[in-house]
């Protein structure tokens, strides 16, 4: 039994620390056995429940059933291959058509337009709207997920988070940069925030790939833990 | 298009069997597709040992219906989610109750609850309303001689972890077990109880 299994039994009962969550969460995906014995011990812990029972009061039933009028069910997960390569260029290129026939009338009164924003610092949206990016997803167990996009023609790469727990104190999540004959280069820190969209620092037009670890606050020169998450750019043709 | 059916009319077929105790994992999977009325007697099946364990671990009655009213809006959102593969229905609800409720903890981390929990973890749970109202739980009795069977060092690693809410490092430090000898603990303990309880794997 190594290390990272020791932990499922702290993890069926939440007391584990966000750190070692993580990455005992990214284990999960890959380990059945741990999944099974998760379920199991999870059953048992679920049963302690049965010792602690408690009537709540009535005005919470009220509460929780107006609550929920609110609240839109999510869909079912639909399954999607884990990392899955997408290519959005066809997305955007039909988007594109319907601008161009809705307002072309527009277009020709703003001949400034894509001259400006050419001299603008590349943007997020820059990357994710060129005609070039492309995807690469990580879904994490606990519904966490992370995209990240790199458009070789902005030379810059981009990361969108969705329910990202958050570092453990006093810890960050820094970005890198797999960059040929470097190494992992700092591609900056992430702001501590569930749901965000962050973009790369450094050129992500010759990056192979990139990686997020857990650092001390303030972020480090190089990884100094093992990545939470790995996105391969798919240059391997390269 | 058969599922732009009119949801109301979903509810009917079991609704005479209403002393049975109600398939959960069926109701989830109702409540996943916007049925309230399914939803509402998933919750009256259940809210008593949600709102039990937030308030184990939360200790305050409002924090704890807070805990649990934020629970239940999670469970009705992500109901679709459910995957009866890997797990009861019970304990995916309890899991959300119970993250939801350390979350509260360790997020209000601060002082007092540090301060003053280790002694009320060791105190009985005696003013508990709690307690009489779960001895009359035949379920309740099986799990507490099932915790009985566990070495003191696990039922204490187990009870602390899952009913207090502490992290393994943190129960380590409360028992004076070695760093790293807690989480070893608290899985042997769970296994034993696992087993004991005939549940799971």
């Amino acid at each position: 039994m190594t290390e990272i299994h020791a932990l499922s039994g702290a993890y069926a009962v939440d007391a584990l620390d966000d750190l070692e969550r993580v990455a005992f969460e990214r284990h999960l995906a890959e380990c059945a056995d741990c999944r099974a014995e998760v379920a199991g011990l999870r059953e048992a812990a679920t049963l302690l429940a049965e010792t602690t029972a408690n009537e709540p009061p009535a005005a919470l039933r009220d509460r929780v059933l107006a609550g929920i009028a609110t609240v839109r069910p999510l869909p079912p997960e639909t399954p999607v291959p884990r990392p899955r390569h997408r290519r959005v260029r066809l997305l955007v290129a039909a988007a594109a058509a319907v601008v161009l026939v809705g307002a072309g009338a527009v277009a020709w009164q703003q001949p400034w337009a894509d001259e400006t924003s050419q001299q603008q610092p590349p943007t997020a949206q820059s990357v994710l709207d060129a005609a070039d990016a492309l995807s690469t997803s990580l879904d994490f167990p606990g519904g966490a997920s992370a995209t990240v996009t790199h458009s070789d023609s902005v030379g810059r790469a981009v990361i969108v988070t969705s329910k990202m727990p958050p570092p453990p104190q006093g810890k960050v999540y820094q970005l890198w940069l797999d960059q040929p004959g470097e190494g992992m280069v700092s591609a900056g820190v992430m702001p501590v925030k569930e749901d965000q969209t962050v973009l790369l620092s450094g050129d992500a037009a010759t990056a192979t790939g990139a990686g997020i670890t857990v650092e001390p606050a303030g972020g480090s020169t190089a990884p100094t833990t093992d990545p939470i998450a790995l996105f391969d750019f798919g240059r391997s043709d390269a | 298009m058969e599922h732009l059916r009119p949801v109301g009319s979903g509810a009917s077929p079991d609704d005479d069997s209403s002393d049975a105790p109600p398939d959960l994992a069926d109701l989830l999977r109702r409540a996943g597709r916007a049925d309230e009325v399914a939803f509402a007697r998933l919750y009256d099946a259940t809210a008593a040992r949600a709102y039990g364990l937030a308030l184990r671990v939360v200790r305050d009655p409002a924090q704890a219906e807070e805990v649990t009213q934020e629970a239940f809006l999670e469970i009705w959102r992500t109901a679709s989610r459910f995957d009866p593969g890997r797990g009861s229905a019970l304990s995916w609800l309890l899991m959300i109750t119970h993250r939801t409720a350390v979350d509260r903890v360790r997020s209000a981390e601060a002082s007092t609850r540090r301060d003053t929990t280790y002694h009320h973890q060791h105190q009985p749970v005696d003013h508990d309303v709690t307690a009489e109202a779960a001895q009359a739980s035949l379920e309740a009795r099986r799990v507490r001689s099932a915790m009985a069977a566990l070495t003191e060092v696990q039922r204490e690693a187990v009870g602390l972890a899952y009913l207090g809410g502490y992290t393994h490092t943190e129960v380590a430090t409360m028992l004076d077990l070695p760093v790293g000898t807690a989480k070893t603990r608290i899985r042997d303990g769970l296994i034993r109880l696992r087993d004991a309880l005939g549940v799971g794997s």
